[in-house]
């Protein structure tokens, strides 16, 4: 065995103790790892009282009210879903830009006795698509895609859509 | 430099690296590569401005902001990239004792460091209009700030030792280790839930982004690439160039010292 040989084995076997140590940790810390609790964690494991946490979903299809009141204060009340599950918000401040229903978000804030989470911040969280507004009409148009119900339809079927015809029939209808 | 013949029986991909291992054939084979690379990233890079901020559509929902994107993605690819690569070089060094890999090592780090910057800036300054947030501590932010805590590790490391091939050697065991935080940066969208979307286009299915977005921003980070080959390869034939002006001047020391002695000797 060559000296450079030795030292392959070497690093093989440091990088092999390093990489199952490493995967071992990560494993041990994946629940203390979440951003946020989706609507069925928080109704399947209720959080202390007054414990702050963050909660993620969609923001439900028609449920936001925009002119509501929370003590005294000028408050917007909305339900985040994911899907199995939704809890009520109340938030008084100022919402990002992508806010809208249908839209991911991230609220932090404390759960209240009546079960609605009274948030302190609501962050949005777009999804991973991207396409011109003409692209996203032509979708809406077409009955493929309703952004306040859910995500994008699959990307191979409008990533290199020409915006200037028509989208092609929905497949199955 | 001495010229290092490997040992019968050592693996063949040691003697073929040997090959380059020597600085002086280094600096004459890369000679004339600067100016077409530096050439080659202003062209691109230009072209892929007037593309993405001008041509390009915006995105339905986030409107113009998406083309802080022409930036953001470019360089946390090269941030990753280019930690790929330092981590190979690290391997050469530790292995095969490449002199040149340590030399290319300790120049591109700062590099590195330079893009991992800019990936979290551009990252914050998108995230403010979008998210509603400059930052937050989820698992993608978190392990992308520990990659440029890596890189400038590294920066610091390599140099913080007398005697250069000691530092070399410590920061190539640094590279490796921090090797580990690789897959967690691009899998940390996956593995747990976090703020930051996942990946768009370097996923197993059709890429999430619309054609008119995607070529411009592969232009881009192809612009961006050349760039920063070419600040890597300038900054490692300036240092191979440094290395020798030293050694020059240290053996001319070194005959000014002996000059005086030897006259010495003869008078007596």
């Amino acid at each position: 065995m060559t000296r450079k040989r030795r030292r392959i084995w070497i690093l093989l076997l440091c990088a092999l103790g390093l990489g199952s140590a490493t995967a071992l940790t990560l494993t041990a810390f994946r629940d203390n790892l979440v951003f946020f609790f989706s609507p069925s964690d928080i109704l399947a494991n209720p959080p202390g009282e007054g414990r702050a946490f963050r909660l993620g979903g969609l923001v439900e299809a028609g449920s936001v009210e925009r002119h509501g009141e929370y003590q005294g204060r000028p408050a917007i009340r909305f339900r985040v879903t994911d899907g199995a599950n939704a809890i009520s918000v109340v938030f008084t401040g100022v919402l990002p830009d992508l806010f809208r229903e249908g839209q991911g978000v991230v609220t932090q804030g404390v759960l209240g006795p009546d079960g609605v989470f009274r948030a302190r911040e609501v962050l949005a969280r777009h999804d991973e698509t991207y396409m011109p507004p003409e692209v996203a009409d032509a979708l809406k148009r077409a009955g493929h895609w309703n952004p306040a119900q859910g995500a994008a339809p699959p990307a191979a079927q409008w990533n290199t859509l020409d915006p200037g015809r028509p989208a092609p029939p929905r497949s199955g209808s | 430099m001495e010229p290092v013949a490997p040992p019968s029986g050592a693996p063949r991909a040691g003697s073929a690296l040997h090959r380059f291992a020597n600085p002086g054939r280094f600096l004459r084979l890369t000679e004339n590569w600067l100016p077409w690379l530096s050439g080659a990233a202003l062209l691109v890079l230009g072209s892929g401005a007037v593309w993405g901020l001008l041509l390009a559509p915006p995105d339905w929902q986030q409107g113009e902001t998406v083309r802080i994107m022409f930036v953001h993605v470019p360089m946390a690819w090269l941030a990753m990239g280019g930690y790929l690569g330092l981590a190979i070089l690290s391997l050469m060094s530790l292995i095969w004792r490449h002199p040149l890999a340590d030399l290319t090592a300790r120049e591109l780090a700062p590099a590195g460091a330079a893009v991992t910057a800019l990936c979290l800036v551009t990252g914050s300054l998108w995230g403010r209009p979008m998210w509603g947030t400059w930052w937050v501590w989820d698992a993608r932010l978190t392990s992308v700030l520990v990659l440029f805590f890596l890189w400038l590790g590294h920066v610091a490391l390599v140099r913080a030792f007398d005697d250069p091939e000691r530092g070399a050697r410590m920061g190539a065991i640094l590279a490796l280790v921090g090797v580990v935080n690789l897959p967690i940066v691009k899998f940390s969208v996956d593995w747990w839930n976090t703020l930051h979307q996942p990946a768009s286009v370097t996923r197993l299915d059709a890429p999430g982004m619309h054609v008119d977005i995607l070529y411009p921003l592969l232009w881009c980070t192809l612009g961006f690439s050349l760039a920063f080959m070419a600040v890597v390869l300038a900054a490692t034939r300036a240092a191979v160039m440094e290395r020798r002006v030293r050694a020059l001047q240290m053996a001319a020391a070194r005959r000014a010292e002996a000059a005086p002695a030897a006259m010495r000797e003869a008078e007596a």
